[in-house]
């Protein structure tokens, strides 16, 4: 009696599971292989050359670069700038992205919009339109120079200048996780009696604080590392109005690549520390993070 | 998995809320979204202490309506009564409702304790409740639901019908006037639906909360409820008991919505109903000479040999359910199919003729295909119900 078995039951001659990706192994090999180079050169290797031309002159060399009073201020205002910068945007951000999220208005389409501005202007336009909002040719010039107010080339024009750049980024990063979250939790807090203000602080926080956590480390990181836009309105005075990433061009224009390097690997360190923190939030946190938007 | 005992509860809880227990009027409620009426001219009034089920297909304005008796959304028309007062003048908060949402909305960063004490722990002022009474309170209500044990658990770590007991127990933490659950069981499985059905009108028994749940689920809100609301398109078709919503529906909707139904174009003419041209040895009763249509259910009907006034077709399909036989049947020139029940042994085999006399049923004011109910009524001028017979006495008349 002849059968026709198509499944045959012997193990020995069912060939092994094949994977559902269907390119072979050497596909597979070569384009790993060719995204790790591409990493090594475009990321690892500058990062390591920072470090390699930071202490090329020497551990003493470096920290004696870092001391000196130029340096010194530079970190200070870079400090100061971020320390205001910052919490201003985490302000910003929250109450944006709250009234995005969970209500329904005119011209929500119009504040998203507005919201992403600073990620498609060029940091420099965004240097020039201060210039000329507050420079000695615009309106409001004459009148800031007559009280006295000094804006552009200090410290209140950095600031602004880096509160604009970087105030997409705690709401970018809210706006997708408070959306998908929707309104029920807030509606049920309101029925149980909460207050808005305690619905706020108690349910709509709480529910999005990994995200905001993250959303401020990344605004930080850019607050901190901004150069086009604070290079147009700080006017490079040296020990006054220079940033970080400002003195390190300066350093580097004149030949001073030690110092340069030294004052950048401060910066590289601060990416270093934002990327480990953000992937141990991304491991332990992933799933309050996932509505998030990468930047 | 669940408990089954009636006098568990803790008195104080019971009596406290029975106090609590509130009037509840409905009255000419509209809510437009846009230009759309999701709810249009919704009336009732719902006694103290009642357990009251709307019943509708989905999009009927269920939840709709709950939404707007919590005040979570505000009616475009009418007014809502809490007690003799407008509700209007109060906001969420002040109308201390106790609202278990579909999507059980726990707070995924508290615990189970913290999530029930949460009403309490916002109280203010005079209100303003010590931790301890309010972690005693809590305990108190994760017992009345049986759920004693898991106070430090979060509600990603509960099953569903779990977070579906601790939503129930938070909304009851503020000792409400009255309870609105939107679909409290719709996520969960058969076997847990059931279980938790029975264990709800232990708790509204025990605790007296005037209490409104929505479902979809017919058998849910015939077996728990006092009084069924059935809905349809944003209005409310019928107000009944189980008994009134399933013996007289008054509307082809409610006949079709609630239990199976069959239906057939007959027309009225010399007091007598006719299918085509063959009378169905049923009276016409007060119904108007015309086109109607005839509704019956599948299980009501009596099988007949010869057919001296019957409904008579060929067998189309059979299907066996459970203890049962349903046949659909072609009737007339035009083949409409009708569906009956037959005891499981009938030899009804494919093609061959059965004759057949509904013995309950009802009579519809509407000519041909299906219409949405409520224009059909009006344009043909017939009350809602014309002419029901109940019972093989009735139909010999
Ligand atoms: N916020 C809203 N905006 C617009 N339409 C809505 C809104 N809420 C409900 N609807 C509409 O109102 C109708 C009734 O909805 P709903 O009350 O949720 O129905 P049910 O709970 O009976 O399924 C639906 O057609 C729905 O699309
Ligand atoms: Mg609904």
């Amino acid at each position: 009696m002849v059968i026709d078995q198509p499944f045959s039951a012997a193990g020995a001659q069912t060939p092994p599971p094949r994977s559902a990706v269907t390119e072979g192994r050497a596909t597979r090999v070569a384009l790993t292989v060719i995204a790790l180079l591409f990493l090594a050169v475009f990321l690892v290797l500058p990062l390591v050359i920072v470090f390699l031309q930071a202490f090329a002159n020497g551990v003493g060399a470096y920290f004696a670069a870092l001391t000196e009073p130029d340096a010194v201020a530079a970190i200070q205002l870079t400090l100061l700038v971020a320390a205001i910068a910052v919490p201003l945007n985490l302000a910003f951000g929250v109450a944006a992205a709250w009234a995005v999220a969970k209500f329904e208005f005119k011209g929500k389409a119009f504040l998203t919009t507005l919201i992403d501005l600073p990620f498609s202007v060029s940091p420099v336009i965004s240097g020039l339109v201060y210039v000329l909002l507050f420079g000695s040719q615009s309106l409001l010039g004459p009148w800031l120079a007559a009280h006295g107010v000094q804006i552009l080339f200090a410290v209140p024009g950095i600031v602004l200048a880096t509160i604009f750049v970087t105030f997409p980024f705690v709401a970018r990063e809210l706006i997708p996780l408070m959306e998908e979250q929707g309104t029920a939790d807030e509606e049920a807090a309101l029925s149980l009696g909460a207050s808005g203000w305690q619905t706020f602080l108690r349910v709509t926080l709480p529910n999005v604080k990994w995200g905001l956590l993250y959303g401020v480390l990344l605004c930080n990181a850019r607050a901190m590392g901004e150069f086009g836009a604070v290079s147009v309105v700080s006017g490079h005075i040296r020990g006054l109005t220079n940033t970080m990433p400002l003195q390190v061009e300066i350093l580097y224009n004149e030949y001073n690549f030690a110092g340069a390097f030294a004052v950048a690997s401060l910066l590289a360190l601060l990416a270093l520390v934002t990327l480990i923190i953000k992937t141990i939030l991304e491991f332990r946190y992933g799933d309050a993070l996932s509505g998030s938007t990468g930047h | 998995m669940i408990r089954k005992s009636g006098c568990r509860f803790s008195e104080k809880i019971m009596l406290k809320q029975r106090d609590r227990a509130m009037d509840l009027s409905i009255r000419n409620v509209r809510k437009e979204f846009d230009r759309f009426a999701a709810l249009d001219d919704v009336s009732l009034d719902i006694r103290s202490g009642e357990l009251i089920a709307l019943l509708g297909p989905s999009g009927s304005g269920k939840t709709t309506l709950l939404r707007l008796i919590a005040g979570l959304d505000h009616p475009t028309g009418g007014q809502i009564f809490f007690g003799g007062e407008d509700a209007s003048v109060k906001t969420v908060q002040e109308r201390n409702i106790g609202f278990v949402f579909q999507s059980y909305a726990l707070f995924r960063h508290m615990n189970v304790l913290d999530n029930i004490g949460f009403g309490l722990s916002v109280r203010r002022g005079a209100d303003r409740m010590a931790k301890a009474e309010i972690a005693r309170r809590a305990t108190e209500l994760l017992d009345l639901v049986q759920l004693s044990g898991l106070e430090r658990r979060y509600p990603h770590q509960l099953s569903g019908g779990q977070r579906q007991r601790v939503a129930l127990a938070r909304a009851m933490a503020i000792e409400p006037s009255v309870l609105l659950l939107d679909e409290p069981f719709g996520a969960l499985d058969a076997k847990v639906r059931r279980d938790l059905r029975s264990w709800l009108r232990e708790i509204h028994d025990a605790t007296g909360h005037t209490t409104v749940f929505v479902t979809h689920d017919q058998d849910e809100a015939l077996e728990l409820a006092d009084r069924v609301v059935v809905m349809n398109e944003g209005r409310i078709e019928q107000i009944g008991t189980a008994d009134d919503v399933y013996d007289t529906p008054n509307s082809p909707f409610v006949f079709g919505f609630i239990g199976e139904s069959s239906s057939l174009p007959i027309h009225v003419e010399a007091g007598q109903l006719w299918f085509e041209d063959r009378p169905l040895g049923l009276p016409a009763g007060d119904a108007p000479d015309g086109k109607a249509l005839l509704y019956f259910r599948p299980q009501e009907v009596k099988l007949l040999d010869g057919c001296g006034g019957c409904i008579a077709g060929t067998v189309a399909a059979g299907r066996r359910v459970a203890g049962t036989r349903r046949l659909e049947l072609e009737v007339g020139g035009h083949r409409e199919r009708v569906e009956i029940e037959v005891p499981a042994s009938h030899p009804a085999a494919a093609r061959s003729r059965i004759a057949f006399r509904p013995e309950k049923w009802r009579l519809f004011g509407t000519p041909g295909e299906a219409a949405p109910s409520e224009k059909v009524r009006r344009i043909s001028g017939w009350p809602a119900a014309v002419q029901a017979g109940e019972g093989s006495s009735a139909a010999r008349r």
